[in-house]
């Protein structure tokens, strides 16, 4: 028995895995992904089977915990946007090394156009060295029956199975058709394999042959899966090979029916023979992806002498950005000019008067009332330098408080200002928030510790991760306790509530451990007014 | 039937919850739907756009193609104009007239105005005054979306179901004064467009 639900991609993929028979869902907060935990951590029968959906402290730590529910013979998924990848890089490449016992989905959701990411990196990339399978869902629907299809896959190739997510498809909603009932969740059972879980250099050797060799059973699952398919056109100047949501796009342009050949893939490794007959069915081959030229590189090779190949690489489509049903028709309409017609629509002209509004820190947010004591304090250091990090908070960058002048990744705001004092500049000042501290700021710290590097540490400690909705912050309550632990000097560990009231004692104290020559740690602390109302509400109610 | 709508605001204006609520209707209607959102950065005090697709139909896109749109529905109206280039020819704009300034640069609002005013077919006024007569000023979004209603193509009883349900959680009382913000917007909608 099925029923219609209306469900964000996110939530479809998670709904599916709970449906599946999942056990454990682990992830870090990140947009596009956020909502696939947080679908796990609201959903009955997850939460009535105990189902694990508690936050963890990274990326890596989530997919390691996932690595080892799947140890165990149970299905465990981890999800995480697409830069989490490389802080889970480590785990990830090394867990189709391991391989799995029960199956496991490791979910990454890419972010071209940078909606709200710092890169547009692809993560077919990441799947295509570590050898594993990727599903790319087109469609909600697929996002749904990938999942229950992916463990099926993990557990028949006993490798994890990647799941491509991208914010277009991870934040759309649409009706989805789910089964009523969930079955049941496998039982505890130990791999038959015990020495490809150690990866010593004597097992490895022989397991990464073995890898090498199963990579061509991956290949002959995507030549025959469902989710792939060859629809042959009568037209032969181009044939078309579309992947995940681009193929919503191809569609948008031929609402009846595509004359070209047209091969819609979301299983990889790529299918060779599927890719061979669209090459005999036409006379050039448009390649339409998502993100970064992953199957047009694969398709023109080094020499990109053989098939003619048309895509992003020679400009037919935009190399940055995001496909839209727009950028997608345009390059349809230059490969087959006398479709243009067709094709592209009358589009008015922009409206000359409209500006643009960039998103801002909230009213009554407390990094505002850290950035002016802030700022207050360093006019009179013009030396001085201040390395931000990923959250809220990096929008302290922007006008009125222009006051951050680094943003790179989780965590590199205090081993950026120790390698600048390192360098000799003073004062050198990270602000990171708590989430971002607990997530990769911790080992930093310990760095500056040992040496007693003379750098001010910042912890803005809103109480939640922010930037993504809200979610439970691993260092909630523990923050001081841990730069304690990691031996920071507690002379020099600081904490003031970050109020406008102490405008005056917050520029003293941060005047205070500048000018000292060594580690200090300033946790400056107040809720984030987001989640303080939605908890005042709560409370009311 | 099919409409493509584009939902525009500020972050935090509440255009998400008018996505909800005719995600809901077009579900009970038994219709094929597609609504893409942007979550994260944006939300904080930016411009955010919801592109709406509701068809008889299945639906390819989760994003609208420019110059296809059967509709603009905008609590700003400096929103409204940003996405004017997704606008087809005989679309309609239905916007609150209220400016919601938190930039240094908003542009004069007698432009907007006539900007707003060179369009064929506009629904504009103060949903903020409507929505604080009939109940509360934070259900001006309810004000636009019973002025958008008469063109959406879904029964307005359909919609008024639709508010119940995602309101559901919140009591009779709330329930009660976004359905009064809804009517009191469909009412002066019709007026002005004659519909």
């Amino acid at each position: 028995m099925s029923t219609r639900k209306l469900l964000l991609g996110d939530e479809a993929l998670a709904l599916g895995a709970i449906n599946a028979g999942l056990s454990g869902a682990y992830a870090y907060p990140g947009t596009p992904s956020t909502e696939i935990l947080e679908y796990v951590q609201s959903n009955a029968v997850a939460r009535e089977r105990e189902i694990h959906s508690h936050w963890s402290s990274n990326e890596k730590t989530a997919l390691e915990e996932a690595l080892g529910m799947s140890f165990c013979g149970k299905r465990s998924m981890v999800s995480m946007k697409h830069v989490g990848l490389n802080v889970a890089a480590d785990p990830f490449v090394n867990s189709s090394m391991t391989g799995t016992n029960g199956g496991m989905l490791v979910i990454s959701a890419d972010d071209p156009s940078m909606h709200s990411s710092q890169n547009e990196q692809d993560s077919r990339f990441y799947a295509d060295f570590a050898i594993m399978p990727i599903l790319e869902p087109s469609t909600q629907q697929e996002a749904y029956d990938m999942a229950s299809y992916g463990f099926e896959l993990s557990e028949r190739l006993k490798v994890p199975v990647m799941v491509r997510m991208v914010t277009r498809l991870a934040h759309s909603r649409s009706v989805v058709e789910v089964a009523e009932h969930a079955v049941p969740e496998n039982r505890l059972r130990f791999p038959d394999n015990p020495r490809q879980w150690v990866l010593m250099p004597g097992n490895s050797r022989v397991r990464y042959r073995q890898l090498l060799e199963d990579r061509k059973r991956m290949e002959e699952e995507a030549e025959h899966s469902s989710f792939n398919s060859l629809a042959l056109g009568n037209d032969r100047r181009i044939g078309i090979l579309v992947s995940g949501i681009a193929a919503n796009y191809i569609n948008e342009c031929f609402p009846d029916g595509s004359p070209f050949t047209v091969l819609k893939i979301s299983q990889y490794p790529l299918p060779v023979n599927l890719v061979s007959r669209l090459a005999d069915a036409c006379d050039e081959i448009f390649v339409v992806e998502e993100g970064q030229p992953v199957i047009e590189r694969a398709m023109r090779g080094l020499l990109d002498r053989g098939l003619k190949v048309r895509g992003k690489l020679d400009g037919v489509l935009p190399l940055t950005g995001e496909l839209t049903p727009d950028n997608v028709a345009a390059g349809l309409a230059r490969l087959v000019p006398d479709m243009a017609g067709k094709l592209l629509a009358e589009i008015p002209d922009p409206s000359r008067i409209v500006v643009s509004r960039p998103p801002a820190l909230c009213q009554g947010c407390g990094h505002r009332d850290v950035y002016a004591a802030l700022n207050a304090v360093l006019d009179a250091s013009p030396t001085a330098k201040v390395f931000g990090d990923i959250g809220c908070y990096t929008l302290g960058w922007l006008a009125p408080f222009n006051a951050i002048d680094t943003c790179v990744d989780m965590g590199a705001s205090i081993t950026m200002a120790k390698g600048a004092a390192d360098a000799g500049l003073r004062p050198a000042v990270a602000i990171i928030g708590d989430s971002t501290f607990t997530h990769s700021g911790m080992t930093g710290l310990l760095d500056a510790v040992n040496e007693n590097t003379p750098m001010t540490v910042i912890i803005s400690d809103n109480l939640t991760t922010g930037m993504t909705g809200g979610q439970d912050s691993q260092g909630t309550g523990k923050l001081e306790d841990i730069c304690l632990g990691l031996g920071a000097d507690a002379a020099h560990v600081r904490t003031i509530d970050s109020l406008p009231k102490n405008f005056e004692d917050m520029k003293a104290l941060f005047a205070e451990e500048f000018a000292y020559e060594g580690l200090s740690v300033i946790v400056s602390r107040r809720e984030c007014i987001q989640t303080a109302r939605r908890h005042a509400k709560g409370k009311k109610q | 039937m099919k409409s493509d709508i584009i939902l525009a605001g500020v972050g935090g204006q509440g255009i998400l919850s008018i996505a909800t609520i005719l995600g809901a209707a077009a579900l009970a209607d038994n219709l094929h739907l597609k609504q893409a959102e942007v979550h994260g950065m944006s939300q904080r005090g930016g411009d955010v756009m919801s592109c709406l697709r509701i068809s008889s139909s299945p639906i390819s896109s989760d994003l609208i193609p420019r110059g296809k749109a059967d509709m603009i529905v905008s609590l700003e109206p400096m929103e409204a104009l940003r996405y004017i280039q997704w606008l087809k020819p005989e679309g309609w704009v239905v916007t609150n007239t209220t400016p919601f300034v938190n930039i240094p640069d908003y542009p004069e609002e007698q432009e907007i105005m006539d900007a707003l005013g060179a369009c064929e077919r506009t629904v504009a006024f103060d949903m903020d005054t409507v929505a604080k007569d009939v109940a509360t000023v934070r259900a001006s979004n309810m004000v636009l979306l019973g002025a958008a209603a008469p063109f959406v193509g879904i029964p307005y009883e359909k919609i008024e179901d639709g508010i119940r349900t995602v309101f559901q959680s919140k009591g009779e009382k709330v329930i009660e004064s976004n359905l009064a913000a809804f009517r009191a917007g469909l009412a002066r909608s019709r007026a002005v467009s004659s519909i």
